[in-house]
């Protein structure tokens, strides 16, 4: 069936099945990799793009569902990599292997976006989900609270 | 004259591949023995290959290993510019390809980049600045001596002349190369690249979904591929609803590979799709009648069984005696008797495996995540019947390994399915088969006996190691001096005849029974030690509460026992001053025995030697009344000698180290009929955020030694650490992993 969407703001139409996986549809048709596979079960995390403004995990999620919807991947998180969230990442050297990270972006976004001031338990509770074999929790962890203080005070600056 | 025609051929190509940037540093070295030192018979090595300058003085520099995660492809190139003297800021990396004419060894493993590059990466470099600075000199009419260089500049103080590097990139490129060994390197104290933190050159990539690792390649016209192989370990597949599968949407090619291709890659039916999604749910509607073969007789709970019995029995082998330590223990003024065993284990890398490959005109071109891209050149070649120089091999990034990926099977399936369907592939495992297809930590069995005497010091052991044969191998020849032809060693099962505490008891004996295994073994991250240590540390725990000693006193006391010394060829040679230093160290920080704590929180410690690198931890965790463990705290202590080339991804890597450590206690891999009962991560629960340690504190002892490797010794301890903690706790002690066995869970 042909599924009429936008992706990172670019209306998009696929013709696949109405039950083909998100993830798939972004991976193998649109050709845009950076949202990972790891699990295909919703467990690990990977996958994880923004539908309507809300953290989802494309591996569940049939492309049926995101008819009409915004669909947000890491590609389209900022134009250039400069989401403090990214650039967090970038200055702690948050990543080693770095598989997992931009699903792990992906709902550090989601859960700022809802908590703009999270606490380490609030952040240990929103990024539980998402898995990481290399171990980086403490670096995401801190990441996270480096965006967050880099966000205040950026608005601090501009009051200035 | 133009530079480029005095180059050679591969020279002027990549001049060609520079247009319209430059110059390039055309430095072609003569064979360095000195480079190939260790390296077995490698080439020699190249600057050519892994130095070119341009006109506006960028360094770029191959990054030669393949990049799993653990900094590599940062860490040579920092070797490199140091004694290239350029700033961070004008080098950029790029990953070499499989070339191992032009860049030696190129493998992943072991934590041996460190030991194996710093001094010929370090001389790479100098070579290309001593060139540069012989150009400068000729051109100057100075002495080459009175030249020297600030970073990225050529300076001749006594004629206040200065230029880039890139004025006299050109120039290099006829200058006879310098015998490496005549390079002074620079005193450490003037490092600018080397000893600083450093940030991940894919960082950026990374985090903006850039396509970087091997299955986000994508050639024209690829099609994708799911590889059924047989359910128990080993199996074949005999026939299939072939036709059944193809007519499924999607689908372009349904076939079956009946014997394996050597190299590790197995019989199995490959379905191949317009989409990986439509390959996998056509896959699940297959119907494989199988050969399940010999593995089908190996079961977890009858290995625990048939240990248990081989124990009773005379051992099949000694590998170790020293003293006499029967008469030992029956003097000891206490003993202490345990058994301890440890589970199968999968790597469960987050990425897992997969390769693209295309096949046109007999020649063949693969990008490959894998730790050994040499060693699959050949068994390519063959399965294919082609030669090793049609086969290129790219090296993306790789979504994690730890040990999986030395092993090439599923490089060898993508070849193989490439070239039966004509056109470029990407084979995808899922994450099912990930789990049930691996290449195992062997499951182990231990059965000790020690004593101390009355003053509470070790003096006797005993342990009778049960472990694992490959089934229907042939049997492995005698080693000179060592031991007798006999059932040749599953992968990764053995124990090293020097392994801590040998040589620190008098009287002493390690001995051996192994039970045949069809599942495959192999390679985890720290192979051996990741099991080992768990088993050494506790038991010696067990040890210092029966002697009545704190147990870092306890095993100071052991460290400063003179040792009995080292066979030829009996192992790595153990320093027990260096991990004297990191335990004292770890204390220390951890503030072990001067901390008071509440109830149900206790510290343990543990250390362990591996991979050259000498590794204290101390664990500090809380338990509550329904047995769920939290870690509050680790400390590590590690000595891996002079120099830590790259501070911030040390701290990753021992961070990632301890984590990864603490999650095998809550898992296992469990086979029954050969098949393997775990699939997803609901089976497999890898630690997640909320469970791993709030903090990990890292501290490093810098010794007089060459820096070795940071990706594996850092895991061993903190298996013991906390089980040691736990006992502390809870008075519990676990000598049977994985922890649920004993209700226990993490927080």
């Amino acid at each position: 069936m042909a599924v009429t969407f936008t992706v990172n703001g670019k209306p998009t139409t696929v013709d696949v099945p109405a039950d083909m996986p998100l993830l798939w549809v972004l991976r193998d048709v649109l050709s845009l990799h950076g949202t990972k596979y790891g699990c295909g079960s919703g467990q690990c995390g990977a996958c994880t793009v923004h539908v309507r403004g809300r953290a989802v995990r494309s591996c569940q999620t049939p492309v049926s569902n995101v008819a009409g919807a915004a669909v947000v991947t890491i590609e389209g998180l900022s134009a250039d990599g400069s989401h403090p969230l990214q650039r967090a990442w970038e200055t702690l050297d948050v990543p080693e292997c770095g598989y997992c990270q931009a699903g792990q972006i992906m709902a550090a976004a989601a859960l700022i976006a809802a908590r703009p001031k999270p606490t380490d338990a609030e952040i240990d509770t929103a990024m539980n989900a998402n898995l990481c074999r290399c171990g980086t929790y403490i670096r995401i962890r801190q990441g996270i609270h480096h965006a967050v203080r880099s966000v205040a005070a950026t608005k601090t600056s501009e009051v200035k | 004259m133009s530079p480029s025609l005095t180059l050679d051929r591969r020279s002027f190509l990549r001049v060609t591949a520079l247009a319209g940037g430059g110059f390039m540093l055309a430095s072609y070295l003569e064979p360095l023995d000195l480079l190939a030192q260790g390296r077995g018979n490698t080439p020699p090595l190249d600057s050519n290959a892994f130095v070119s300058i341009d006109a506006n003085g960028i360094a770029t520099i191959v990054a030669k290993n393949p990049e799993i995660g653990q900094g590599v492809k940062v860490m040579l190139p920092m070797l490199i510019a140091e004694e290239l003297d350029v700033d961070w800021k004008d080098v950029r990396i790029q990953q070499g390809d499989l070339n191992p004419a032009r860049y030696g060894g190129q493998s992943a493993g072991g934590s041996f980049a460190t030991p194996s590059n710093w001094e010929p990466m370090r001389r790479i470099g100098g070579a290309a600045r001593q060139m540069l600075i012989t150009a400068a000199s000729q051109e100057w009419g100075v002495p080459a001596a009175e030249i020297t260089t600030t970073p990225g500049r050529l300076v001749h103080a006594g004629s206040n002349r200065s230029a880039g590097y890139g004025q006299f990139a050109a120039a290099a490129a006829r200058v006879a190369a310098p015998d490496p060994a005549t390079l002074t390197l620079k005193d450490p104290k003037n490092y600018r690249i080397i000893g600083k933190p450093v940030p991940g050159v894919d960082n950026h990539k990374i985090v903006t979904g850039q396509p970087l690792f091997g299955s986000d390649m994508k050639l024209p016209g690829m099609l994708y591929a799911v590889y059924q192989r047989c359910p128990v370990i080993g199996g074949k597949a005999v026939s299939a609803n072939l036709d059944a599968i193809k007519a499924l949407p999607g689908v372009r090619h349904v076939f079956i590979v009946p014997e394996s291709m050597g190299g590790g890659s197995m019989s199995g039916v490959a379905v191949v799709a317009d989409s990986w999604w439509y390959a996998e749910t056509a896959r699940k509607q297959l119907q494989v009648t199988w050969d399940n073969g010999p593995a089908a007789a190996d079961s977890s709970a009858a290995f625990t069984a048939k240990a248990a019995a081989l124990a009773k029995e005379a051992p099949h082998n000694t590998t170790r005696k020293d003293g006499d330590p029967e008469a030992a223990l029956g003097t000891a003024a206490k003993i202490v008797e345990a058994a301890y065993d440890y589970p199968f284990l999968a790597h469960a890398p987050m990425e897992p495996p997969n390769a693209t490959a295309s096949f046109r005109d007999g020649k063949l071109e693969m990008w490959a995540g894998t730790q050994q891209p040499g060693g699959v050149v050949n068994t390519i070649a063959t399965a294919l019947g082609i030669t090793p120089a049609d086969v290129t091999i790219h090296l993306p990034r790789m979504g994690g390994s730890f040990g999986r990926r030395l092993y090439n099977d599923y490089v060898v399936e993508t070849a193989v399915i490439a070239k039966t369907v004509g056109a470029p592939v990407q084979l995808r495992w899922s994450r099912e088969d990930e789990t049930r297809q691996e290449v195992f930590r062997p499951a182990g069995y231990h059965f000790l006996k020690a004593g101390v005497d009355r003053t509470g010091k070790l003096v006797a052991w005993r342990n009778h190691f049960v472990s694992f044969s490959v089934a229907g191998a042939p049997p492995a020849p005698a080693t000179p001096g060592g031991q007798p032809s006999g059932p040749r060693p599953a992968g990764s099962s053995t124990l090293g005849a020097a392994e801590f505490p040998a040589r620190f008891v008098p009287d002493f004996a390690t001995h051996v029974s192994m039970m045949p295994l069809g599942v495959t073994t192999g390679a985890h991250r720290a192979p051996g030690a990741c099991a080992i240590s768990f088993v050494m540390q506790s038991f010696l725990d067990e040890l210092a509460h029966a002697a009545g000693k704190d147990a870092v006193q306890f095993r100071l006391d052991l460290l400063a026992t003179t040792p009995i010394p080292l066979q030829q060829g009996g192992g790595a040679a153990f320093n027990a001053e260096r991990m004297t230093g990191v335990l004292k160290l770890v204390a220390e920080k951890s503030g072990w025995g001067k901390r008071t704590l509440p109830k149900g929180s206790a510290m343990g410690v543990a250390f362990h030697f591996s991979h050259q690198g000498y590794f204290a931890e101390v664990a500090e965790i809380a338990v509550d009344a329904s047995k769920r463990i939290k870690v509050n705290k680790v400390w590590v202590a590690g000595d891996i000698g002079r120099q830590i080339i790259n501070p911030l991804n040390a701290e990753s890597q021992v961070h990632s180290s301890v984590i990864d450590g603490l999650s095998q206690l809550m898992l296992e891999i469990t086979v029954e009929g050969g098949k393997v009962k775990q699939g997803n991560f609901d089976e497999y629960p890898v630690m997640r955020m909320r469970q791993a340690p709030a903090e990990i504190e890292v501290h490093f002892l810098t010794s007089d030694n060459n820096p070795t490797g940071l990706g594996e010794p850092a895991l061993p301890p903190i298996l013991p650490a906390l089980t040691n903690a736990l006992f502390t706790a809870t008075g519990v002690r676990v000598r049977s992993l994985p922890l649920t066995k004993h209700g226990f869970s993490w927080r």
